[in-house]
């Protein structure tokens, strides 16, 4: 059995209060690094951890709080990422909701360690719940001076504002996000510069997701070799797996990077509902491209899922079964994207308008002979032409479809019917 | 608090008094239920912004109303792992019975439908919001039994 680390409270009476956390030994992290650690000390010892950003994309964080500028005269500001609007995740809002001071810990080490004194935590507007034990967490920490000036007798001072976003999944990319803060509409800006050099304000900024913070005071208190010896070295760490769809046990799950996604879907989150099958999962997020059910073994860490053809992501990992219509299921993806697109560039704006229009045409039992072959067409054109991430993750996700699942199109487009109907 | 005092709450927490501009459309929309004209104008005057700004905003993120909304805004998540758990068949159920169909008000006011993407709840599929609540393992006893609760 592996010992939950991130998900240790989450089940106690009260687990969102200070003192719930502070008998878990809460903000025993934050005292250590003040009375020991210098900023460059944290941020090496996370650089050893291997921890990568849990947003989605992987990349190191110690590496990323690295480049932040060391000059003293410039603000420098912390972001964290709460939008969480990729489809099929929920490990954010489980977190906020059921463990807010971890989070808030995290927050404050990462905040000394890159020498910032104010951090944003951008949270979905949706989650109130979150919203609310969030604030109610920052006013017990500020209470009992874990948050404001002076921090804990030392010379760190720190405040933490939440700012709700209002319903666009795009201020989830990291630079759109920045734009929204700055009260501007979200969309995505031109990286480099990179936030770290550039951001809010013109001011370095580091934006870490909810989960990659939560990590930090257990790196700290565990040491990094201990977090590096959980999982794959290049890719470790314990992961949350947000499991849903057409599965018995849906849920939020803490195990291992790097498990199969096989042991995950079928052990622990008990596997196809009774008397059907799996035909395909999504292992993160409805950006990461379909495993088809034959892919199961492959590992869930950044590196396996990205040699597979897919992507860890957020970890949102979608059940699919054998009574479900994969056109279907790739049109509804499609029309998300579509409807976030924000409009800034022509291949996403476009290219998804069509493509939604040609499979819905599919699905609907009117497709033409050369649909699929237009719609390869139109991935082709989107992918790697876009000017951020969302339409990658919308022409990757389609190009997989078609690809492990082409019979259902064709089928679609001979029988002029869903044969699912 | 009045609005007035809230929004200069906010701005308070940012160096930049435009970035203070969602968070005062949210407070205004809680005072008057949705965001029309005047209020837009109020609030880019409390915070002496330009107008443009605040209507850019308020047009842009799909949780501000320009228009009315009922007094009950179902929002029915028919996103994928909300889809795969029978949400279509919740809509089709609620325009049965509420006589309306998605994005329309019934007669009296009272609910709104909707549908909306993921509301990363997904682990309780199907999911709907209403208000600041979220109503997860829906089926359709449970949706008429929360319609019968919310009447
Ligand atoms: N959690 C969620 O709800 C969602 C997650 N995603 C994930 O987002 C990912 C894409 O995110 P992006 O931010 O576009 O990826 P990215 O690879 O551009 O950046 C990842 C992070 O590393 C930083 N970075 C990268 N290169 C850098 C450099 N040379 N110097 C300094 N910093 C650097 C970026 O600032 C960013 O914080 C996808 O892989 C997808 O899985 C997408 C949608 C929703
Ligand atoms: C369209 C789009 C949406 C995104 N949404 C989120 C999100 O909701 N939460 C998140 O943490 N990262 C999201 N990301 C990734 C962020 O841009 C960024 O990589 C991440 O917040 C960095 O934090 P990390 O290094 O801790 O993962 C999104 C990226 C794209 C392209
Ligand atoms: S890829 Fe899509 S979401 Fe990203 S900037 Fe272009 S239009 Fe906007
Ligand atoms: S798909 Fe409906 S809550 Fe996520």
């Amino acid at each position: 059995m592996f010992d939950p680390v991130l998900l240790k409270n989450i089940d106690l009476p009260d687990s969102h209060l200070l003192s719930t956390y502070e008998a878990g030994g809460g903000y025993r992290a934050l005292a250590k690094v003040l009375r020991e650690h210098t900023p460059d000390e944290v941020i090496e010892l996370v650089k050893q951890s291997n921890l990568r950003g849990r947003g989605g994309a992987g990349f190191p964080t110690g590496m990323k709080w690295s480049f932040v500028p060391k000059r003293a005269d410039k603000e420098k500001y912390l972001c964290c990422n709460a939008d969480e609007g990729e489809p099929g995740t929920f490990k954010d809002r489980i977190i906020m909701e059921r463990d807010p001071h971890q989070l808030v810990e995290g927050l404050a080490v990462s905040g000394y360690a890159i020498g910032a004194r104010t951090a944003y935590v951008y949270v979905r507007g949706e989650y109130v719940t979150a919203i609310r034990r969030l604030e109610q967490a920052i006013a017990e920490a500020h209470a009992k001076g874990y948050l404001g000036t002076g921090i804990l007798g030392s010379d760190f001072d720190f405040t933490i504002h939440i700012h709700c976003g209002a319903g666009a999944y795009i201020c989830g990319e990291e630079t759109a996000m920045l734009e929204s803060l700055e009260g501007k509409r979200a969309q995505p800006r031109l990286k480099p510069p990179f936030p770290a050099v550039a951001g809010l304000y013109a001011s370095p900024t580091v934006i870490n997701n909810v989960e990659t913070l939560a990590c930090v005071p257990h790196i700290v208190m565990r040491g990094s070799e201990w977090f590096r010896d959980i999982g794959p070295d290049k890719s470790p760490g314990p992961k949350l797996y947000c499991v849903s769809g057409q599965v018995r046990r849906p849920g939020l799950y803490e195990l291992p990077m790097g498990i199969p996604l096989r042991e995950l879907v079928e052990e622990h989150a008990g596997g196809a509902l009774p008397g059907r099958r799996i035909k395909a999962v999504i292992p993160g997020g409805v950006s990461a491209p379909v495993i088809p059910a034959s892919g199961l073994e492959v590992g869930m860490d950044f590196d396996s899922l990205a040699a597979a053809g897919s992507m860890l992501g957020s970890a949102g990992v979608v059940v699919i079964d054998d009574t479900t219509c994969m056109v279907k299921v790739a049109t509804r993806i499609v029309e998300f994207f579509h409807h976030e697109s924000c409009g800034k560039c022509t291949p996403c704006r476009e290219g998804l308008n069509w493509a939604v229009k040609v499979m819905r045409r599919i699905e609907a039992g009117e497709g033409a002979p050369g649909d699929l072959e237009q719609l390869d067409m139109l991935c082709k054109g989107i992918f790697g032409n876009t000017f951020c991430a969302l339409g990658d993750g919308a022409a990757m996700g389609l190009r997989a479809a078609l690809k492990h699942f082409r019979d259902e199109f064709a089928a679609h487009v001979e029988e002029r019917r869903c044969p699912f109907h | 608090m009045g609005m007035r005092e809230q929004i200069e709450t906010a701005a308070a927490r940012y160096p930049d008094r435009r970035s203070a501009i969602m968070p005062a459309l949210l407070i205004a929309q809680q005072a008057h239920g949705h965001l029309p004209g005047p209020v837009l104008e109020e609030v880019a005057d409390i915070l002496g912004v330009e107008r443009i700004w605040v209507y850019e905003l308020a047009t842009f993120y799909t949780l501000f109303h320009t228009e009315p909304v009922g007094r009950f805004h179902l929002q029915l998540c028919d996103n994928l792992s909300c889809m795969l758990c029978g949400a279509e068949r919740l809509l089709a159920h609620m325009e049965t019975v509420l006589g309306i169909g998605k994005g329309e008000t019934t007669a009296d006011g009272l609910f709104t439908l909707s549908t909306v993407e993921c509301l990363g709840a997904c682990e309780m599929a199907p999911v709907m919001q209403v208000g600041d609540h979220y109503h997860g393992n829906l089926n359709i006893a449970r949706v008429d039994e929360l319609l019968d609760r919310l009447r």
